[in-house]
């Protein structure tokens, strides 16, 4: 496997509290990676340290090495802005701004400098479609995003981050939050762009893991229990808790 | 004994059946149907609350209906006209003009109010923005909590106190720096600038608040730096906010009376510029009011005037509300 992203050792603290406890775990370029795992077991704040959104908050302290594409993303040289074009997130509750929805998805472009209609119209269409609303909004782009229904919300967000065309793209929990028809249809759009972005996906969803991710790793209390091909996680997974967990004995 | 009918009824009833007879379902009827102690609470408190409110509205009615019958009298009364009130240059109640009229120009103390108003709020908006932002994303809990106390406390401060520190510093400050007296409307704006400032800056620091913080997360993981997100998000979706609390300052300082009185001058002239004396409806008010004799044209004449200020004061409102239902969408 080649690593497009290896994680060494990452141990992080919110105060005094150690929430992730020595992960090492890879994933290669392009593909769905899911990470599972209860409520609290720290899969969220991993996903977060790829993109440095942990940074956000002061109590938190971190070691360990992230390197993405050859490069340390928490080396005092990387600029976080930078980062954050290349590393998209989409979080568990929609959070489109206040805005049209074509201001929306045009944000990243424009706060990247970017001002040529012509271009942010391609993109703005481009990036609807491959998130499969473009057909239910493209008569009214300059509608408040804040009209849709959650579901049409959640995949104007994630049109927002395609826009910025990253190379990976982090999605906290995108469908708990929404009813089984959104789920499926953003199940199926992440199936359609599993080969141009290298996607990681933490989801409580064990069905969803199973049904889109090439890889699964599985998180309990801030340890890395089981990382490997989706299937062999679920079907001969090596570890008693991982069998536990899929099988539905706790969590 | 019990046959099926009886049997449900107690049951539902849940009382003891004794010696199989038919209980009286009165009791229970009688509880169900009378008001209960949580049901006479509730008409208490609602009676409460009702009788305090319509204390407010008749308070304020009584003060609109008595300002309004006092001001509109110099127009119906003393047959003064509305537009002469509006645009007329010539403040002085007890003279009248060739045709016998009283001279009742209002226009200096209007100009005089707005200009004030106007300067002050221009110069207080992008201070007070500028220090919601620095409380609310810059500054450190500490700092934050100190700026807020120090807020609290420039609220506080009595408005005779500003008008003695204006009077005694910002009045030879603009003497000796701009020219002039040193009384005039830039001294009153000056004055009038650090009174709305804390009103304004709080305010603006609420709306910022309530901005959702996942907006915020959402720019900055687009890669936004913190200062496009603070002015393409935070901004622009408190703008209402920020507006509202702009408003709320003008109302303010538009009503001032004391701080202005004491650095404006108190000419009622048209104002020649912002250096040269001059008065605002407030001013004109405070000083003379206690001149003259209830009934009198002077003396209807400055209802008339306050009458202006309690219009200015319900179109801001009108004005916040207004912004209000439009920033919710």
């Amino acid at each position: 496997m080649e690593e497009f992203i290896t994680t060494k050792d990452i141990h992080l603290y919110y105060g005094k509290k150690e929430a992730l406890k020595g992960i090492n775990l890879s994933f290669p370029a392009k593909g769905i990676n899911a990470l599972i795992g209860p409520s609290g077991c720290g899969k969220s704040t991993y996903l977060r340290t790829l993109n440095r959104m942990n940074d956000l908050i002061s109590s938190v302290t971190m070691t360990g090495s992230i390197m993405i594409n050859g490069q340390d993303i928490y080396s005092p040289k990387m600029d976080t802005v930078d980062l954050r074009k290349r590393v998209g997130m989409v979080f568990q509750q929609p959070n489109p701004f206040p805005f049209s929805i074509y201001e929306n998805v045009t944000y990243g472009l424009r706060i990247a400098g970017i001002k040529d209609k012509q271009l942010l119209d391609e993109r703005v269409e481009q990036s609807l479609k491959q998130a499969a609303v473009w057909d239910e909004v493209k008569d009214e782009l300059h509608k408040s995003a804040l009209s849709l229904s959650g579901g049409q919300q959640q995949r104007v967000c994630i049109a927002r981050v395609l826009a910025v065309q990253p190379d990976v793209i982090l999605l906290d929990e995108p469908t708990s939050a929404l009813d089984p028809v959104s789920s499926g249809l953003i199940e199926d759009m992440l199936l359609t762009i599993r080969d141009n972005y290298t996607i990681i996906i933490v989801t409580h969803n064990l069905q969803q893991a199973s049904r889109i991710s090439d890889r699964t790793a599985f998180f309990l209390n801030g340890e890395l229990i089981e990382e490997g091909k989706t299937k062999g996680v679920f079907l001969n997974p090596k570890r008693q808790e991982t069998d536990d967990y899929i099988s539905g004995r706790f969590g | 004994m019990i046959n099926g009918g009886e049997l449900s009824e107690n049951s539902f009833s849940s009382l003891p059946n004794f010696g199989g007879e038919v209980i009286l379902m009165d009791p229970i009827k009688d509880k169900i149907q009378s008001t209960s102690r949580e049901t006479r609470q509730d008409i208490v408190g609602k009676v409460l609350s009702y009788s305090c409110i319509s204390l407010i509205v008749i308070v304020v009615l009584s003060i609109f209906v008595f300002v309004a019958t006092k001001g509109l009298a110099t127009f119906v009364v003393n047959k003064a006209s509305i537009w002469d009130f509006l645009f007329g240059t010539n403040w002085n109640p007890s003279a009248t003009d060739k045709a016998g009229n009283p001279l009742l120009g209002a226009l200096p103390m209007i100009t005089g109010s707005f200009g004030v108003t106007i300067i002050a709020v221009i110069f207080a908006a992008p201070f007070a923005i500028g220090t919601a932002l620095y409380m609310t994303e810059v500054a450190s809990r500490r700092g934050e909590k100190l700026l807020q106390s120090v807020i609290e406390l420039l609220v506080g401060i009595p408005s005779v106190v500003y008008g003695f520190i204006g009077l005694s510093v910002v009045v030879p400050f603009v003497r000796t720096h701009f020219g002039g007296s040193g009384y005039g409307i830039l001294s009153g704006a000056f004055v009038l600038f650090v009174m709305v400032l804390p009103t304004v800056t709080s305010m603006t620091v609420d709306s910022l608040r309530a901005v959702p913080k996942y907006y915020k997360e959402a720019s900055l993981a687009l890669g936004a730096t913190k200062w496009q997100t603070i002015y393409k998000v935070l901004l622009r979706s408190s703008t209402s906010g920020i507006l509202t609390a702009i408003i709320f300052g003008m109302a303010r300082a538009f009503g001032e009376a004391l701080a202005v009185q004491m650095v404006i001058g108190n000419a009622a002239v048209m104002p020649k510029g912002l250096l040269a004396p001059a008065s605002t409806l407030t001013s004109v008010l405070t000083m003379g009011i206690g001149n003259t004799v209830m009934g009198t044209v002077g003396n209807n004449a400055l209802w008339s005037l306050a009458l202006m200020l309690l219009l200015m004061s319900l179109i801001f409102n009108i004005i916040v509300r207004f912004i209000g239902r439009k920033g919710r969408m």
